[in-house]
């Protein structure tokens, strides 16, 4: 379903070139996981899926669902169900996380052409999902992540991620800063998403939460291109061995 | 009755002796001095003065206080501190009473600049109340029909505020119905003289809104300029009165959020809010005048004197304004903190975009022992605009145990805008505690991303960013006014990003 072919990207002001020519294919119903080295871009792999200002595509195609991702704008990405877990989730003050959340399940509904979804359906499915992920209702009163714990910033974009129901969910070092417990929930959280027509992009640096969900395939990125792929067993060796044999 | 007689009889003098002296001068302005006539020549002088108060049938004692509030304004400098920049107004060359060529209205809705009525559609205006806004030919002249389009409203409305003895009214029906409170009360807050503006209000104020009070009573609503009948025409020196007596309490609504045609350039009203003993008013404005056009000519320049006296003891007055719109504005809504024990607040946004410039804050003035003042002010600047807070807290020797906070946070959209904050603090009491908080920051793109990263377009982004930033003020507005308030916020930032 996400089809990535030599990618070229270049950031910032001074353009420096961080993607270099990235092919990589998620089916619909896999889960693959990207590890790598510090730097190595697999942060800047996800804002450009996701559409970020200052990431620009020099090469190379991206496609969602056999459309043009790079054509679309940051919100038509996600209002075709693309989302991103942030590695550093933002703080928006004075907004309560309903209000956010509320705001963007309806503008993704009207994207789409559906009907917008009233206020007591949002809550109900809001209420019994934060009980699920272990998360405090008055948290849901605040304003999104301001104040939020490392761990909770990060239970805070699964909470997202399950009221908006993406087809394609990149996920940025979400397992870091978690504990052992909020690690489980949070697998938890994404194995109960798991679907035949639903995939996961899963960056990490932790053998751990691959014990967790089981991905189908792991890509190892080195210098901004995919070094090495090859099943779950990867991620066991990398985590012994290192990305040395990997250095560019 | 008899009062009544002697108002009759001084009208009569005013009017003879108004007639007289424009007789006068009639070969000196060219100038008709036909009562009947409907519009005074372009300027202001003494004739102006008189003829504006012999049309509204006033008292002598109203006509002299005009007069000598005009006398006075020819002593004053026009004040040029406020970073607000603005070409010179020529004060001879405006229309003080009315027009004699009104500028034609548009025929339709189709003739109303396109980006306007986006905007009414944008705040859910019916097409009814479009056409009175944007001042089609031929539409309803009353605001009252533009809202509610119904006068029964009206009257089941008045009929609730009389059972409980509260008046509100037109200044002028205040000035004939009421002369007592208003020679007690007007002017006892706001001084003639008080400043260039305010002093050419009492010379030339057109109309306003009166408002009493009684005893104990609390208002049983809430009460909108939206309201009140003739509110038309107030025009552009317009004069507001409040009192609030003793243990009594009212909310008051200023404004509309809908951007008003008007065809003056200058504004410049007074409010004054008196309140006694252990009563609480809270004034809550949204303005959005009309903005001019995209270079900003056409805008209107709002220059408003605006103060409540916290007479008695333990009295509460709350000021809350969302100011957008305006070209120019010039703004201060204050508080003297007279009676021991006495509360004032200012919660204030002010937003500008495109060429905009506002120059806005509070003065808050401690005289009474344990007074205490809060101040939350939020500014906003897009585009090419400019905002600046002004504040002024002062403790008097004897005001002993006065208290302040003062939280003025600023925020920039893109990189040509300015926001600054010029505080005033004077203390004669050591016993004073006063707080400044300050911060300004700018709008980023690391939220803007996140927000559209979950599905929301860019102007939404902004405006659920700018609405968050507020969010301390926009509470303190009653429920239907914060909302509006929010799709005005949202409005008025449209295109400043991107
Ligand atoms: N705006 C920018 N301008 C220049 N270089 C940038 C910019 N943003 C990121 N980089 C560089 O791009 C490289 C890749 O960064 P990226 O954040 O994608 O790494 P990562 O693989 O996610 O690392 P980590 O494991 O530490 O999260 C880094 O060397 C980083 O310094
Ligand atoms: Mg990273």
């Amino acid at each position: 379903m996400l089809k990535i072919n030599n990618l070229h990207a270049v950031v910032g002001e001074a353009q420096s070139q961080i993607l270099n020519g990235i092919s990589l294919e998620v089916p619909a119903g896999e889960v693959h996981a990207i590890m790598g080295p510090n730097g190595s871009g697999k942060s800047t792999l996800s804002y450009v899926l996701t559409g970020r200002d200052g990431y620009e595509v020099t090469e190379g195609t991206v496609e969602l669902g056999g459309e043009n991702l790079l054509e679309m704008e940051a919100e038509e990405r996600a209002a075709k169900g693309l989302f991103l877990s942030f590695q550093y989730p933002l703080e928006i003050p004075g907004v309560p996380t309903m209000t956010f959340l509320k705001t963007a399940l309806n503008a993704q509904r009207k994207a789409r052409g559906e009907e917008e979804m009233g206020a007591p359906e949002f809550l109900k499915k809001a209420r019994a999902l934060a009980k699920e992920l272990k998360i405090k209702p008055e948290m849901l009163k605040r304003p999104l992540n301001v104040g939020f714990s490392g761990g909770e910033k990060k239970r805070m974009e699964i909470f997202q991620m399950m009221m908006l129901e993406p087809s394609f969910i990149v996920m940025d070092e979400t397992d870091s800063g978690l504990d052992v417990d909020a690690l489980r929930i949070v697998a938890d959280g994404v194995n109960s998403l798991r679907s035949p027509d639903r995939g996961f992009l899963i960056i990490t640096h932790y053998q751990r939460l691959l014990d967790y969900i089981v991905p189908d395939q792991v890509h190892v990125l080195s210098a901004g291109k995919i070094a090495a792929s090859g099943d779950a067993d990867l991620a066991k060796t990398l985590e012994k061995e290192g990305y040395d044999k990997y250095a560019a | 009755m008899t009062n009544e007689v002697k108002v009759k009889d001084s009208i009569d003098a005013s009017t003879v002796e108004g007639v007289r002296s424009l007789e006068a001068d009639k070969y000196k302005y060219g100038f008709d001095s036909d009562i009947e006539q409907e519009f005074a020549p372009k300027g202001l002088n003494e004739d102006i003065v008189r003829f504006i108060s012999a049309k509204k049938e006033e008292p002598e004692w109203l006509l002299e206080w005009r007069l000598e509030a005009y006398r006075r304004w020819l002593t004053l400098e026009e004040p040029t501190w406020a970073m607000v920049d603005y070409p010179e107004i020529d004060f001879q060359d405006m229309y003080y009473y009315a027009s004699p060529v009104k500028k034609e209205g548009p025929k339709s809705l189709d003739e109303v600049d396109p980006e306007i009525l986006e905007i009414y559609n944008k705040l859910g205006i019916s097409l009814k109340e479009q056409e009175v806004l944007a001042g089609v030919e031929g539409a309803p002249k009353v605001a009252v029909d533009a809202v509610f389009d119904s006068v029964s409203v009206v009257t089941t409305f008045k009929d609730e505020l009389a059972k409980h003895g509260v008046i509100f009214c037109s200044f002028s029906e205040a000035v004939k119905d009421h002369p007592e409170l208003v020679r007690k009360y007007m002017g006892s807050v706001v001084p003639v003289t008080d400043n260039y503006y305010a002093t050419l209000n009492n010379a030339v104020f057109s109309d306003g809104s009166f408002v009493y009070i009684p005893p104990g009573v609390r208002c049983p609503m809430e009460l909108s300029t939206y309201f009140r009948m003739n509110a038309q025409g107030t025009g552009q020196f317009e004069r507001t009165l409040i009192i609030a007596d003793k243990g009594s309490y009212v909310s008051y609504l200023e404004g509309c959020t809908a951007p008003m045609r008007d065809e003056n350039q200058l504004h410049a009203a007074i409010v004054e809010i008196i309140v006694h003993d252990d009563a609480e008013v809270k004034y809550s404005t949204v303005q959005n005048w009309w903005p001019g056009d995209s270079e900003g000519n056409g805008g209107v320049y709002n220059f408003v004197t605006k103060r409540a006296d916290c007479r008695g003891k333990n009295s509460k007055v709350s000021w809350t304004q969302v100011e957008t719109g305006s070209a120019v504005t010039w703004k201060y809504p204050s508080c003297i903190l007279r009676g021991d024990d006495s509360q004032g607040e200012f919660y204030s946004i002010a937003i500008t975009n495109g060429h905009q410039q506002a120059d806005t804050g509070t003065k808050m003035i401690h005289l009474g022992k344990n007074t205490k003042s809060r101040v939350i002010s939020k500014g906003i600047s897009a585009g090419k605009s400019n905002s600046t807070y002004r504040g002024l807290v002062s403790a008097h020797r004897k005001a002993t145990g006065a208290r302040n906070f003062t939280q003025c946070d600023s925020l920039l959209i893109g990189n040509d805008c300015g926001a600054h904050t010029v505080p005033y603090i004077e203390s004669d009491t050591p016993t004073a505690q006063f707080e400044h908080e300050a911060t300004t920051s700018k709008l980023s793109d690391d939220q803007l991303f996140y927000c559209r990263q979950r599905g929301l377009s860019e102007e939404d982004a902004v405006a659920l960013l700018v609405n968050g930033f507020c969010r301390e003020v926009l509470q303190e507005l009653p429920m239907e006014f914060a909302v509006e308030a929010q799709k005005l916020v949202a409005i008025s930032l449209e295109g400043s990003v991107g």
